[in-house]
């Protein structure tokens, strides 16, 4: 295997990002020692950074949203979370979907404490404070005193039930439908939904 | 054409479960908290392969059942503060549980 | 006897105790998300698989493992399995890295 040769016709193109380090120069390395190989193009990588940023929890809200309005889909949500999403258009690849409702008795709350598995395909990538020590420790342990920290405050009467995605499964959280939302439609309805209800650390708010 | 092999399942939704208390080395999903902890399946997830030896690219076959698995939280920690009808949900693979038997349930 | 000597692993941390959960996020930067890319795209074309990765970081160790940052751990996961598997040496990836650092010195900054 000969080393790198300089044929390429441009200078490694400059960080374009702040500091990274160590880490960035590895990235950049990697990927053009995979280019050079036929292994990956650069388009691919540029294109596979912009689905993943397409994918924002708005999507997820449509969900929700559509699983408030329409009982016969929210029961095919709950069966099969992966089939209801394709009938949305999103794809869960190699993870499975199980959504788990929020009810007047139980509320559900999603963590990984081994990593920081995440339903990625619904909600993009994971907030800082998901993958962190403190969330992934006590979520299990401490949910209720975790879900204040949010602003979250369960009555004694409902049920905690945290869920934790050790293997293949996700978990999206169908949070209540607030009161006093009858007459909103589908988009209505899902800009009240945001990324962390469907984590369960917080409510959705009002209309 | 030939199938992927798998275990067949042992467990059913209902069944009081037991996860085994071991400590091995390697890349192992089931969290340290729950073993050695009894709890009740929830579903059978499927069969899908076994993460400690897909962690070393080799097969991962024959696929292992995966189950969710519900733990009541007073079990789980003897200190714990929220409500007796709290639980934790884990996915765990079918040669992590044993059985709890009739004997040890009723105790 | 301390759980970790009873074979606990570091990153195995569902009910320890913990401080309070830092709500703050970090956009990511460019770099971070190109690291995204490229675990999604190996994994597609079967040269790596999520387990290696995951085991991979779980052997850092506990102190690599507190002080990197969340891409970092995985960059360094991605690295090691393709070195592992054979598709990139550790000798041109070093090459590649110094030519990459020297390139950096000599460009002023953005």
């Amino acid at each position: 295997m000969t080393p790198d040769d300089h044929g390429h016709a441009h200078p490694h193109a400059p960080i374009d990002d702040d500091a990274g380090g160590y880490y960035a120069v590895m990235q950049q390395a990697v990927q053009e020692l995979l280019i050079a190989k036929g292994i990956v193009t650069a388009d691919e990588v540029r294109r596979a950074v912009e689905a993943m940023d397409e994918r924002t929890p708005a999507l997820d809200a449509r969900v929700v949203a559509r699983a408030w309005r329409d009982d016969a889909f929210k029961a095919r949500l709950l069966a099969d979370g992966t089939a209801a999403c394709r009938e949305l258009g999103i794809e869960m690849g190699p993870t499975r979907l199980i959504a788990v409702e929020n009810t007047p008795e139980v509320h559900n709350l999603v963590v990984c404490t081994l990593c920081s598995c995440y339903p990625r395909m619904l909600l993009g990538l994971p907030p800082d404070w998901y993958k962190s020590r403190p969330y992934r420790s006590r979520a299990v342990r401490e949910p209720r005193a975790v879900l204040r920290e949010f602003g979250t405050e369960m009555p004694d009467h409902v049920a905690v039930k945290v869920h934790d995605s050790t293997a293949d499964m996700r978990y999206l959280v169908l949070p209540r439908r607030p009161e006093g939302t009858e007459d909103l439609d589908e988009a209505a309805l899902a800009a009240l939904v945001t990324r962390d209800c469907m984590i369960g650390v917080t409510l959705p708010s009002s209309a | 054409m030939s199938r992927v092999p798998e275990f067949a399942a042992r467990h059913r939704p209902g069944d009081r479960v037991r996860v085994r208390a071991a400590a091995p080395p390697g890349h192992v999903r089931t969290p340290w908290y729950v073993r050695g902890k009894s709890g009740t399946v929830e579903r059978l997830c499927g069969t899908f392969g076994n993460p400690e030896e897909l962690a070393y690219n080799r097969s991962g076959e024959p696929r292992q059942p995966l189950y969710r698995v519900r733990f009541r939280q007073r079990e789980l920690w003897p200190d714990y503060r929220g409500r007796d009808h709290d639980t934790v949900e884990v996915e765990i693979y079918q040669h992590w549980l044993e059985p709890v038997s009739t004997a040890e349930r009723e105790a | 006897m301390s759980d970790e000597e009873r074979g606990r692993l570091h990153h195995d941390m569902g009910g320890l105790p913990a401080g309070p959960v830092e709500r703050a996020e970090h956009d990511y930067a460019p770099w971070e998300k190109r690291v995204d890319a490229l675990m999604t795209l190996l994994s597609r074309h079967g040269l790596l698989r999520v387990d290696e990765l995951r085991r991979n970081i779980e052997g850092l160790g506990a102190r690599a493992y507190d002080r990197m940052s969340y891409y970092e751990r995985w960059m360094a996961a991605v690295s090691a399995i393709l070195i592992e598997r054979g598709v990139i040496s550790i000798d041109d990836l070093g090459r590649k890295m110094a030519e990459i650092e020297a390139a950096r010195r000599q460009e002023p900054a953005a």
